[in-house]
């Protein structure tokens, strides 16, 4: 019984927490992302929001990647967000409709560096993204280097090593810049936990996979340089 | 008295014609999330993820190929991938994100764009 409560007071203070986190933040940011978990789960929603969710964003970014990305924002999704409603037919395949790609905010530094600390506030809960679940053996990077081009198909949708991939996912080329390892462990073994319809496939990967292709993703860190 | 029927029967059609097309579009919009990234717009192998690919993305508009399929090797192919059904890795899962329903629902919608029955 004492343990029910104390669960319930600390899922009561973290909701508390994040949502004090997101109040800090301009009324601007929650038009296009969900800055706490949302009761909508459906595919509807995701057919109209305008971004991706934030409310798990403090256990998704790197703290100094948020900082500078928000003083100069650079498209992470190469065909726009989301891809559906921003392609177009082109001559010989589908191509990203820069028309159709809104520019993100740009913020001055003062207030890149106050959103990315509200940003950082929202957490993941605990057994989402359970801190440890990479466990930053960097040897197996190589092996997730050809499980990313050949063997699982990352490939199809994101851009990895060199800049070789699809454009309808998240450009990953900065992922051990832009992602905490554990996040990228965590969300690559099951996206639909995080988000139920995102249109990124939940695989069967094995633990061993997941380890080498977080590995793999850690260690990409140059962008488009 | 026929013009009271054809008002009758004019009204049925307008009840029943929108429950009957959004059942269509929803399944079209799972298509349009899920599919059109590698098999395209025109649902041709065309997407915008093909300069990428190594394995052109199947062709759902070719009756032929999508003829000589049969529905339980595209209920196969979706839900668990196309390996399972000895094609591409490029091919993922879907069991895990559509349901049971939505698959069926697109392995119909697939012989509605290909216009071949199997």
């Amino acid at each position: 019984m004492k343990g029910l409560l104390l669960a319930v007071a600390g899922l009561a203070a973290a909701l508390l927490g994040s949502a004090s986190a997101a109040d800090k933040l301009d009324p601007s940011c929650s038009g296009c992302h969900a800055l706490a978990k949302p009761a909508d789960t459906s595919l509807d929603r995701l057919l109209t929001r305008k971004g991706p969710d934030l409310w798990f964003a403090g256990s998704k970014f790197k703290k100094e990647w948020l900082v500078a990305w928000l003083q100069d924002p650079k498209p992470i999704r190469p065909a726009g967000y989301p891809y559906f409603k921003t392609v177009k037919k082109g001559d010989k395949n589908d191509v990203p409709d820069p028309s159709k790609i809104a520019a993100h905010p740009k913020l001055k530094k003062a207030d890149a560096e106050a959103a990315t600390e509200a940003l950082m506030a929202l957490k993941a809960p605990a057994d989402l993204v359970p801190e440890g679940i990479f466990k930053g053996e960097m040897k197996g990077a190589r092996m997730g280097s050809l499980a990313f081009v050949k063997f699982r198909g990352c490939v199809a949708c994101h851009q990895g090593e060199k800049g070789e991939g699809g454009l309808s996912g998240p450009r990953l080329t900065d992922a051990g810049a832009r992602l905490q390892a554990d996040f990228i462990a965590a969300y690559t073994a099951d996206p639909q936990r995080f988000d139920p319809h995102i249109w990124m496939p939940t695989s069967n990967l094995k633990d061993q996979d997941i380890q080498r292709l977080t590995a793999f993703l850690v260690q990409l860190s140059q962008g488009d340089k | 008295m026929k013009t009271q029927m054809f008002a009758v029967f004019a009204g049925l059609a307008l009840l029943l014609a929108p429950s009957t097309s959004r059942a269509d579009q929803s399944i079209e919009q799972v298509y349009e999330v899920y599919c059109v990234q590698c098999h395209g717009l025109q649902r041709n192998g065309t997407g915008v993820n093909v300069p990428a690919l190594s394995v052109k993305p199947r062709d759902h508009t070719d009756a032929k190929s999508m003829g000589d399929t049969p529905d339980d090797e595209l209920f196969k192919a979706i839900k668990e991938g196309g390996l399972a059904v000895n094609k591409s890795v490029l091919m993922p899962t879907w069991g895990h994100v559509l349901s049971e329903d939505q698959i069926k629902g697109l392995v119909k919608y697939l012989r509605q764009v290909c216009k071949c029955g199997k």
